[in-house]
């Protein structure tokens, strides 16, 4: 506990609403409000500049999370949208600009403090030698206790409802060298989680799962998001699963967003084809509705056979003007 | 599939709200390891040339002795004894500070460099300027604090990482190994002599001017690092892991590095160089710990227990003072480092 240290001012959008600035505010929403997605955003970034030494990856850069909302950034590989997941989560320091988390500047708060509002689901995490899943996912309390506070009752109680929300329950005493991916990727998700965060950042959860795991863990996040109303973005390679889970969608390319929205308004042949460089048709996802990205055929693909076709179910699809 | 369900850490929860995690198995392993200790302790004082039985020695600590067995407990051998502790639990907190940091046994200060440091320290103090033992301890603090400074700047990218550090390390201790040798052929003969029994690693004659100022090291220090413990087990499950729990990763690496190579110039200033403890104790603790994590109060205590077990197996084996301490845990740990990279490479993690 930090009483009386908290350091949140309270602020004014452009509109005059004032944003909730709380950090310590409610971490989790009922799921009845969760439903109602709103326009405010607890995160944004106001034109960073992202770079690596003096690799510039993205200029004047902005972007806002909606709250409550499942946003899910996709684009090329070395687009920028793992560098600005790390800007988001704190980081990578952007060298001008500011990431701002209930309108004050993301560092500006005590570590510990972030830690509490905004957890991060790391591309690469190293389970200690020999530790046990409760022990790991334990760990994810740290930010809520103190050399005196080490174990409270509601510590406990989360890590058993953490465990069960993502089905490790069952592997509580097991040794976490000893699971497969798709077991470990969701004892990593149960720690994020025990963390008890309103705003969760996942890079890339889904890689290196086999097909069945990573649905599984996007099932997961989209319980997770409907249920207790807790604010997502992930990183997604896969652009189907982007357009069937997000919320909101926000496409890079070149370290620029160039489209974003709802994925059934933002994809578009014509936008796969300018994000991603591939000719495609859009239709609808038999399953859901939303949009599903067909590549076009190779034979298509070249430029003599460059007429879209049009099925049945198709969206206006296809050959942007040369 | 056979599950082993380790015992789950007992909590002590007051109404006040407080609540402490504790590790039954590592808090018997350490109470056992203090109790070794305190027995070698006593063995130790009672060993030498005026044996003493431990029921004397008890009683003579406790102010019952005779004039004769008051001197020598209080004013010969005590001191030696605690050198030996301070320096052993230095070394073993240091070690598993270190081992934790780079996420390797191998990056121990007396594998990267900072034992070779004050060494080099040392003696340039015996050699060039021919220094009284102060000059020289001072000296080795120097040359430790100089070596510890300069690996972490020649390894820091964006952070220090596990490797990174241990190979940077290996390359300094290489250089000031060279130097030492340089300035041996340098010395006269006396002086080469002075170094050499400097250099092992001994705690002959050590007297309470040694012990005071590494007491106060210690006691800033432990707790400095101990209490970091919690932030440590937290990076050793990557930077990014630990950020976003709220651990400010270079920072916590910062105190904990710097307190180690602190705890391991004073202890090198007050014993020399002793080989192998800093790598062998973090390495030991955690196997009978059996807890993830750097097992920081067991390390110290394994540290002290094993420098201490060292000198009294010297002087029981050889006599009093003709083998120093750091010979005998330089082969002790050296064995105990041939079997760690045995079953490692068995188990094809090198």
């Amino acid at each position: 506990m930090t009483p009386g240290t908290r350091h949140t001012p309270d602020t004014t959008n452009e509109q005059g609403e004032t944003t909730v600035s709380d950090v310590r505010e409610a971490a989790v929403r009922p799921a009845a409000e969760a439903a109602g997605e709103t326009r405010e955003s607890r995160l944004t970034a106001e034109s960073v500049t992202l770079s690596y030494d003096q690799r510039v990856i993205a200029e004047n850069l902005s972007v806002a999370v909606p709250d409550h909302s499942f946003t899910v950034i996709v684009g090329p590989n070395a687009c920028g949208k793992s560098t600005l997941l790390r800007a988001l989560s704190r980081m990578l320091k952007p060298a001008a600009g500011a990431v701002l988390l209930d309108g004050a500047a993301i560092d500006s708060y005590p570590a510990k403090q972030v830690a509490r509002t905004l957890g991060l689901l790391p591309q690469s995490s190293v389970a200690p030698d020999g530790i046990t899943v409760a022990d790991l996912v334990a760990r994810g309390r740290y930010p809520h206790q103190g050399l005196l506070r080490q174990w409270s009752r509601e510590d406990e109680r989360i890590v058993v409802e953490s465990m069960t929300a993502t089905g490790v329950d069952a592997l509580a005493d097991r040794h976490v060298d000893e699971l497969s991916g798709g077991q470990r990727q969701r004892v990593w998700i149960a720690m994020a989680l025990a963390q008890q965060t309103p705003l969760l950042l996942l890079d890339e959860p889904t890689t290196y799962l086999d097909i069945q795991h990573q649905i599984d863990v996007l099932d997961l996040c989209a319980q997770l998001h409907e249920e207790q109303g807790r604010t997502l973005v992930a990183v997604l390679h896969d652009l189907n699963h982007a357009a069937r889970y997000a919320t909101h969608l926000i496409a890079m390319r070149d370290g620029r967003v160039v489209a974003e929205g709802k994925p059934g308004e933002v994809v578009t042949a014509e936008l796969v084809e300018k994000v991603f460089g591939l000719r495609c048709q859009v239709i609808d996802d038999p399953e859901t509705g939303t949009p599903l990205v067909v590549p076009a055929a190779r034979r298509r693909r070249t430029p003599a056979g460059a007429t879209a076709g049009t099925a049945a179910a198709a969206r206006p699809a296809g050959s942007p003007a040369p | 599939m056979s599950v082993s369900s380790p015992p789950r850490p007992k909590v002590v929860r007051t109404r006040g709200g407080l609540s402490l995690r504790v590790d039954t198995r590592a808090v018997l392993v350490v109470a056992a390891l203090l109790a070794l200790a305190a027995a070698a302790a006593v063995a130790l004082i009672g060993t030498g040339d005026f044996p003493m039985s431990p029921a004397e020695v008890v009683r003579t600590l406790t102010g019952g002795g005779t004039p004769a067995q008051e001197f020598i407990v209080r004013d010969l051998r005590l001191p030696r004894v605690l050198v030996g502790l301070l320096v052993g639990a230095s070394l073993g907190l240091a070690g598993a500070v270190f081992q934790s940091v780079s996420r390797n046994p191998l990056g121990s200060p007396d594998v990267i460099g900072f034992g070779q440091g004050s060494a080099a320290g040392a003696l340039v103090v015996i050699i060039l300027f021919h220094g009284d033992p102060f000059a020289v301890a001072a000296g080795a603090v120097v040359g430790g604090i100089a070596t510890g400074i300069a690996v972490y700047l020649l390894a820091w990218k964006k952070g220090v990482h596990g490797y990174r550090l241990v190979l940077v390390g290996i390359g300094a201790a290489a250089v000031l190994t060279g130097v030492r040798d340089y300035l041996m052929t340098r010395a006269d003969l006396a002086d080469a002599a002075r170094s050499m029994v400097w250099m092992v690693g001994s705690l002959n004659g050590r007297d309470w001017g040694q012990v005071w100022p590494l007491l106060c090291v210690a006691a800033v220090l432990f707790p400095v690092v101990i209490g970091q413990g919690r932030a440590l087990r937290m990076l050793e499950m990557g930077d990014d892991a630990a950020y976003a729990l709220g651990v400010r990763a270079e920072r916590v690496r910062i105190v904990v590095m710097g307190a180690a190579v602190l705890l391991t110039a004073a202890a090198t200033a007050a014993a020399g160089p002793v080989g192998f403890v800093a790598l062998a104790a973090p390495q030991l603790a955690r196997r009978l710990t059996r807890a993830p994590g750097p097992n920081l109060p067991a390390s110290a205590c394994m540290g002290a227990v094993l420098l201490i077990t060292a000198d009294w197996v010297s002087q029981r084996l050889f006599g009093a003072d003709q083998l120093p301490v750091g010979a005998v845990t330089g082969v002790l740990g050296g064995c105990y480092l041939l079997w760690l990279l045995f079953t490692e490479r068995k188990a094809g993690r090198i």
